[in-house]
């Protein structure tokens, strides 16, 4: 009797608990390397902590701007842009968000240690006007101001001051930073426990000033960088929502009965490279001239370029083949810009002759084994291709920790990149990776040197002009002569891919973002 | 006789210096190697800052870290920081590396001791009864068994473990620790069922190896043992089967069987980290797989260090009991003759 009694309010217990609060457990690939909102530049990271902490402009659920921690933004004059904060809230430990916190939190992304000073670059000055008015001037006109904004988080100024974490850690001193690990912001979520790499745990904040889409009350975070353990803990049910799901794993997840999955466009664009600059390839057999400064050649490389298949069985479907250098979501995307020149592997053999490699060469290739989905097969796939134009491709691929210096010392002559516009606008692709690379961080990424005097004009333009017409005008012939010049040979958006119980319902941004306070556990 | 004693003591304090310095240097040496191979793993600057970094702030976060300096002069400076027993920040967590460490080892350490337990536990009997029954059908069976354990990579047998206890049968958890209890710095899984649970998986996949390795090795012993005189004289005594194999023929059996399986505590502790990667165990194996994955060279560099001197000391507890149990290693050099 008294054992029965027991169970039942065990029983009652646990079904009330589950009847009140609703916990969604999730597993990902990586863990947020921190806390601190300006740590760095990445989305697991900016995704993560966007839960805790906002910015003054948010993106809604079609990544178009919403008013965030400001309620209204306007351009005053070509360098200055005035917010109007939104009264009323506080941060998660009770002090009121002002202009202050405003100021410090922009000028904390600026300094020392701090990954975000990209967005912040042509800051002049960020000015308190009063208590809930702040105007940010720049040293040149910046129409997308408010775009650059979105993944920049607002700090307490008072609680930074209190846990001595005015700046983000810096690894170089040796002294840890209770930013990194705690968390004081104005978002839907508090931070309840964090264990890096095993566990962090999230809950809802009572006092969140706005409206939750969901019924998540907590979300439990537990990274699980082993694939197939991570489909594992799905199919067992110790998880609620996993990604990225293993393009493998696609189908046998969506044969379960309670599992679903939702696969959907990524706006990051995976292309090809190719060294347009020096007068010898650094890696190929031809030597005295570099077969890529001949346009015919790059075009060969381009129509031998089986896209179809390769989505068809490297990628599985879970790709969208572009003509682009921006994906669908990206502002100045333009779907009738997106059309790639056809697979012909007559035509691409008929220029090769053209351009007096009847017979072929031999290049080198670099590609990262570890960075983006099945990156290294797409390579292997593509070095196939080429191998039906009479070009010997030797093929390095290697983790991403050593990819990436590789290339950023331009040490390739024909190279795989994956990149995602940080403001989702096309200016950041055409600054990072198509304008000709100069010793202030434009063309970066332009990692072969593509060189259009009138692509970079148009690219300094663009970064100026206020209209939006004639911006997008601008954009659109930029990317036609980089198309018509074949800089690049772009192959596809990547597709997302999230593996979760049927009862969840959530939205799947393409920037890869997952906010908890639009996910709903009927 | 007061003078031998005082000799024998000196004589033992000298092998535990020698043994010492040898430690030592075999520290230095593993660190020296390391180093030299993080030239090779890649650059963290690159992980450390977002994809908009201009290259001047990569090549300052550089400098400032030291990286572009020659790597005789990164080790050095390692080699400075780590006598005061400051390993640096983790590049990875901006954490410290030492607290790191310490947070992770108990995960290792219950991993590798319920492994070492298990392994024990089952490779010590079957490897008698292996022996004892030798060609009766068991016995063949295990043996086939234990080949296929020490040929079997770990990283299957627990992707395969968890395809039939997580996902197919649901019994146990696939992944993590479970919950935990903190005992003043030592966080630990034993005091909880769900701590339990979460470790018999991956304390099994562990354990596969070194129970296969025990039992051809308490078998291989024991069948040694069972041709020697003494067995045979016990034989001639009368004396009952049980205790000849368990009283005499066990007993001299074991002596080998500890060393090894000391040793072995030290190589499980090293190699968890495949098993720990599968698990998503937050041990020092994931904490390392983690770091390489990232370049993260202080946490790398400490990890090294820590494993090499696990083994040395258990090394050198290894030599001092046989300078216990070895009476010969005693023995000074003009006594031979006794």
């Amino acid at each position: 009797m008294k054992l029965r009694s027991w169970l039942l309010a065990l029983v009652c217990i646990s079904a009330c608990g589950w009847a009140q609060a609703v916990t969604l457990r999730v597993a990902n690939q990586g863990d947020a390397q921190s806390m601190d909102p300006h740590s760095l530049n990445e989305s697991l990271q900016l995704t993560f902590t966007s839960n805790i902490y906002e910015p003054l402009v948010a993106r809604d659920k079609k990544l178009g701007l919403s008013p965030g921690l400001a309620t209204k933004w306007t351009q005053t004059k070509p360098t200055v842009w005035r917010f109007e904060l939104r009264h009323g809230v506080n941060f998660q430990d009770g002090t009121p968000f002002t202009a202050d916190d405003v100021v410090f939190s922009i000028n904390r992304a600026a300094g020392p240690g701090s990954d975000m000073q990209s967005y912040t670059s042509s800051f002049k000055e960020v000015r308190k006007i009063d208590a809930y008015t702040v105007e940010i001037e720049t040293t040149t006109p910046f129409p997308i101001l408010p775009d650059s904004l979105t993944n920049l988080y607002m700090m307490s100024k008072k609680w930074c001051e209190d846990n001595k974490a005015t700046t983000p850690v810096d690894r170089r001193k040796g002294i840890e930073n209770a930013a990194s690990f705690r968390a004081n912001g104005t978002g839907p979520y508090r931070l309840k426990e964090r264990q890096p790499s095993s566990r962090t745990v999230l809950v809802r904040n009572g006092t969140y000033w706005g409206k939750v889409d969901g019924n998540v009350d907590e979300v439990i975070f537990t990274p699980i960088g082993n694939a197939a353990t991570r489909v594992a803990a799905l199919l067992s049910g110790e998880v609620d929502l996993m990604e990225p799901v293993p393009l493998q794993d696609v189908e046998r997840i969506k044969a379960s009965p309670a599992l679903k999955v939702m696969q959907g466009p990524e706006l990051r664009t995976i292309f090809l490279g190719m060294d347009q600059k020096r007068d010898e390839l650094l890696f190929s057999n031809i030597k005295g001239k570099n077969p890529f400064k001949d346009k015919r050649v790059r075009q060969a490389f381009y129509q031998a370029i089986d896209i179809e298949t390769i989505k068809t069985r490297v990628m599985r479907g879970a790709s969208l083949p572009t003509a682009l250098m921006v994906g669908p979501g990206v502002r100045g995307f333009s779907p009738e810009q997106n059309k790639r020149l056809p697979y012909d592997v007559e035509a691409a053999k008929k220029l090769m002759a053209e351009a007096g490699y009847a017979s072929g060469f031999e290049v080198g290739m670099n590609c990262p084994n570890d960075r983006y989905v099945n990156d290294a097969d797409i390579c292997q796939a593509v070095a196939a291709n080429l191998a039906r134009i009479g070009v010997k491709v030797n093929l390095q691929t290697e983790t991403k920790v050593s990819y990436f210096p590789k290339i950023l010392r331009r040490d390739t002559s024909f190279y795989l990149l994956g990149w995602t516009p940080s403001t989702y606008d096309a200016h950041n692709a055409l600054s990072s990776l198509i304008a000709t690379p100069n010793d202030k961080g434009q063309g970066q990424f332009n990692l072969g040197s593509y060189s259009n005097p009138k692509v970079d004009e148009l690219t300094v333009k663009i970064q100026g002009e206020t209209d939006q017409a004639k911006r997008n005008a601008m954009i659109k012939e930029a990317f036609d002569l980089h198309s018509e010049d074949i800089g690049h040979l772009p192959l596809h958006q990547q597709a997302l891919a999230w593996a979760m119980k049927k009862n969840i319902d959530l939205t799947q941004l393409p920037d890869n973002y997952m906010p908890y306070r639009w996910v709903t556990v009927k | 006789m007061l003078r031998i004693v005082v000799q024998q003591r000196l004589q033992m304090l000298a092998f535990i210096l020698r043994r010492f310095a040898q430690a030592i240097a075999v520290m230095l040496a593993v660190a020296f190697i390391a180093f030299m191979l993080f030239q090779y793993v890649g650059d963290p600057v690159t992980n450390l800052l977002g994809q908009d970094a201009t290259p001047a702030q990569r090549e300052q976060l550089r400098a400032d870290l030291g990286l572009d300096k020659p790597f005789p002069l990164q080790f050095v400076r390692f080699v400075g920081n780590a006598l005061q027993g400051e390993f640096g920040l983790s590049l990875r967590q901006g954490r410290k590396v030492s607290s790191l460490l310490v947070e992770r080892f108990p995960a290792t350490l219950e991993l590798s001791l319920v492994a070492a337990f298990l392994a024990l536990l089952l490779g010590l009997p079957m490897g008698v009864y292996a022996a004892l029954r030798r060609g009766s059908f068991l016995s063949q069976l295990l043996m086939t068994l234990s080949l296929l354990g020490v040929s079997l990579p770990t990283f299957l047998i627990g992707i395969l473990l968890i395809l039939v206890f997580a996902v197919l049968l649901q019994w146990l958890p696939s992944f993590g620790r479970g919950e935990l209890t903190d005992l003043g710095g030592w966080v630990t899984g034993f005091l909880s069922v769900d701590g339990w649970k979460h470790l018999i998986l991956p304390a099994t996949t562990l354990a596969v190896f070194q129970l296969t390795l025990i039992m051809r090795l308490v078998r291989a012993e024991m069948l040694e043992v069972l041709r020697t005189d003494f067995i045979r004289f016990a034989r001639a005594r009368g004396l009952p089967n049980r205790v000849v194999y368990f009283g005499h023929a066990l007993k001299n059996t074991l002596v080998p069987v500890i060393t090894i399986t000391g040793l072995q505590l030290g190589s499980l502790i090293a190699f968890s980290i495949i098993t720990e990667q599968v698990f998503q165990w937050p041990g020092m194996g994931l904490l390392f797989i983690q770091a390489v994955t990232f370049a993260d060279i202080p946490v790398m560099a400490a990890y090294l260090c820590v494993i090499a001197l696990v083994f040395v000391s258990i090394n050198l507890i290894v030599d001092l009991l046989y300078f216990v149990v070895d009476p010969r290693l005693r023995a000074e050099p003009g006594s031979k003759a006794h």
